[in-house]
């Protein structure tokens, strides 16, 4: 009690000092801001020098012929390579496997997360024990699942290759089957992550609003449609919106069970092949950037057209 | 919700139950396969016929799993420490501070948190090499601290902004120099923060695989999960299946570890970040 209003003040106080901001500024007030910059400044220097940097050097390094293989024939050729990659079938198949994949796998962890969500909020025995069970498909390196489930679709060697259903023939040679897999491995390793930003947006769902609607005479499945699940949108789009943007950069699962073979080669994959066998800095960056592009087109898509709000704005979610 | 009746604990215990099945079955699946004896790799049974820690011992001996072992645990300590380090900062700006430029210093690192890291490689691979800090310990550290940045920020600002700073105030008040009420008073409120946060960093820096497998040649900088998907083939194994198995479940083992010891804040720190952003 006493601690909510120790905050309730801060925060007034806090809006009070915003409120002023029109005025000159005080001394205060200026050294303030240059604190600010400061504290911020070695994280901001890191984030430049890591990412804004190779980020424009791959701008254009995308505008040049340059293959490691032949460093003689380096040269400027403007947008030559962004028309081999998008004319290209293997990076329109790569686009269609990654986008399968990220759709997939995010709808069944939409439904899955949600009932893992709801079973971590409201089980009245071992609460603490289903949490810590499903911590572990989250911390869990993804390349040591993925072998997991490598062996176990394995013939002879795994218990799943077994099943009558696949009458001996290996999955993991057949493309459809291996899709199937990688989502698979995709759906067990991330459903608890989204389960616990869902279950962050059902702890801000009123406990009285369902007791209301019950009193009503509305339904378990109602209250979950009707008052859960319109409280809980913004939860759920922001939960979306990182697990799109994680799903499009699939990677470790396909290198480990496929390795891009079968015709199960996503974008990540495509890319490194590109730079680590292929030696094309040229056609590589080009593809670095075309998914970058990918990626913020889709974050884009997500804050306009859905209107998710943009984590970090201030007046979003639970205060 | 006062009442728990033997039939809602009946049916909780069933769900509980489907939880622990979906986390724990492909675990033990791989625990399974790494005690397992080498000529029963193909026999395909969940448990065990024949049980060995041969394969714990062998990628130990033989695999040269030591020394990627040893890597994964320096740069993901190294850089985990770092990004507290200036993340914090950070984070009490944002979270204290008023100054222009806060919201474009939240909407870089969101930026950074999305970006496609394959997209990093290519120019990475190439400025690495020019200034030779390709296949070095720095080389990953670098990118995995500017990786770990944004979650850092995020979780840490979301916690600061929660401590009662008056208490900072009060402290004073009572005949404390700042540096005492700093360190007596808000140090303790903020630990906790900070431990969950270097968790999540930590965690996300053992687990990654892109930049390892390709700013490293070598077993001087590569990390364990890169190093595990060396031993296919590469190695004088016959059969990778229990070393890959037995390094799997090493690389596991700290993670388990951690959920085990601090679940609570694993929770809160993860979903704290995600609705506050």
């Amino acid at each position: 009690m006493t601690q909510a209003t120790v905050q309730s003040k801060a925060r007034l106080s806090s809006g009070s000092v915003a409120g002023k901001a029109k005025k000159p500024l005080s001394d205060g007030k200026r050294s303030e801001r240059k604190l600010g910059w400061l504290l911020c400044l070695p994280a901001a220097v890191v984030m430049v020098v890591v990412t804004i940097y190779p980020i424009v050097y791959s701008v254009m390094l995308s505008l040049q012929r340059y293959d490691l293989r032949f460093p003689d024939k380096k040269g400027f050729v403007g947008f030559a390579n962004y028309a081999t990659v998008l004319t290209n079938s293997f990076w329109w198949r790569a686009f269609a496997v990654t986008m399968v994949i990220t759709v997939v796998s995010v709808v069944f962890e939409l439904v899955l997360g949600m009932t893992l969500a709801m079973v971590m909020h409201r089980t009245v025995i071992g609460k603490g024990f289903v949490r810590t069970l499903a911590l572990i498909p989250y911390g869990i390196v993804t390349v040591a699942a993925a072998y997991g489930w490598q062996y176990a679709w394995t013939p002879n060697t795994g218990y799943l290759a077994q099943l009558p259903l696949w009458s001996g023939s290996a999955p993991l040679t057949h493309q459809a089957s291996s899709l199937a897999i990688i989502i698979l491995a995709e759906i067990w390793k991330t459903t608890p992550f989204m389960a616990l930003l869902l279950m962050a947006g059902l702890a801000i769902v009123p406990e009285e609003l369902q007791k209301a609607a019950a009193m009503d005479g509305a339904s378990p499945w109602q209250r979950f449609t009707k008052v859960t699940l319109p409280l809980m949108k913004p939860a759920i789009l922001v939960a979306l919106l990182f697990r799109v943007l994680d799903a499009v950069r699939v990677y470790d699962n396909i290198y480990v069970l496929t390795n891009g073979a079968n015709g199960t080669s996503s974008l990540s994959i495509t890319t490194y092949h590109n730079l680590i066998s292929g030696l094309n800095l040229g056609i590589g960056s080009t593809m670095s950037v075309l998914m970058f592009i990918t990626v913020a087109l889709i974050a884009f898509i997500f804050i306009k057209v859905f209107g998710t709000a943009a984590p970090g704005s201030e007046n979003t979610g639970r205060r | 919700m006062a009442v728990v009746t033997t039939r809602q604990k009946a049916s909780w215990s069933v769900a509980n139950t489907i939880v622990a099945l979906y986390a724990l079955i492909p675990v033990l699946w791989i625990l399974s396969l790494s005690l397992k004896d080498k000529s029963t790799f193909t026999d395909g049974h969940f448990i065990p016929r024949g049980w060995t820690f041969q394969n714990f011992i062998d990628i130990f001996q033989v695999g040269g799993f030591t020394r990627p072992l040893l890597n994964s645990i320096g740069i993901a300590v190294i850089a985990t420490f770092i990004a507290i380090v200036i993340g914090t900062f950070a984070a009490y700006a944002i979270a204290r501070l008023e100054f222009p430029g806060k919201r474009l210093m939240l909407g870089a690192s969101l930026l950074i948190a999305m970006f496609p890291q394959v997209s990093l490689v290519t120019p990475m691979f190439q400025v690495e090499r020019s200034i030779g800090l390709f296949n070095t310990w720095p080389g990953l550290i670098l990118p995995y601290i500017t990786f770990t940045l944004p979650l850092t920020i995020y979780t840490l600002s979301s916690f600061l902004r929660e401590i009662p700073w008056e208490l900072e105030k009060a402290a004073k008040m009572d005949g404390a120099t700042p540096f005492q009420a700093f360190r007596q008073v808000i140090v303790p409120l903020a630990m906790p923060g900070v431990v969950t946060t270097a968790i999540l960093a930590f965690i996300q820096c053992w687990n990654d695989f892109v930049f390892a497998i390709s700013l490293t040649s070598t077993t001087s900088a590569r990390t364990a999960p890169a190093a595990i998907a060396f031993f296919t083939g590469a190695s004088q194994f016959e059969d990778p299946t229990g070393s890959i198995a037995a390094a799997a479940i090493v690389i596991t083992i700290p993670i388990i570890i951690f959920v085990l010891i601090f679940q609570r804040r694993i929770v809160s720190g993860l979903t704290s970040g995600a609705v506050k952003g």
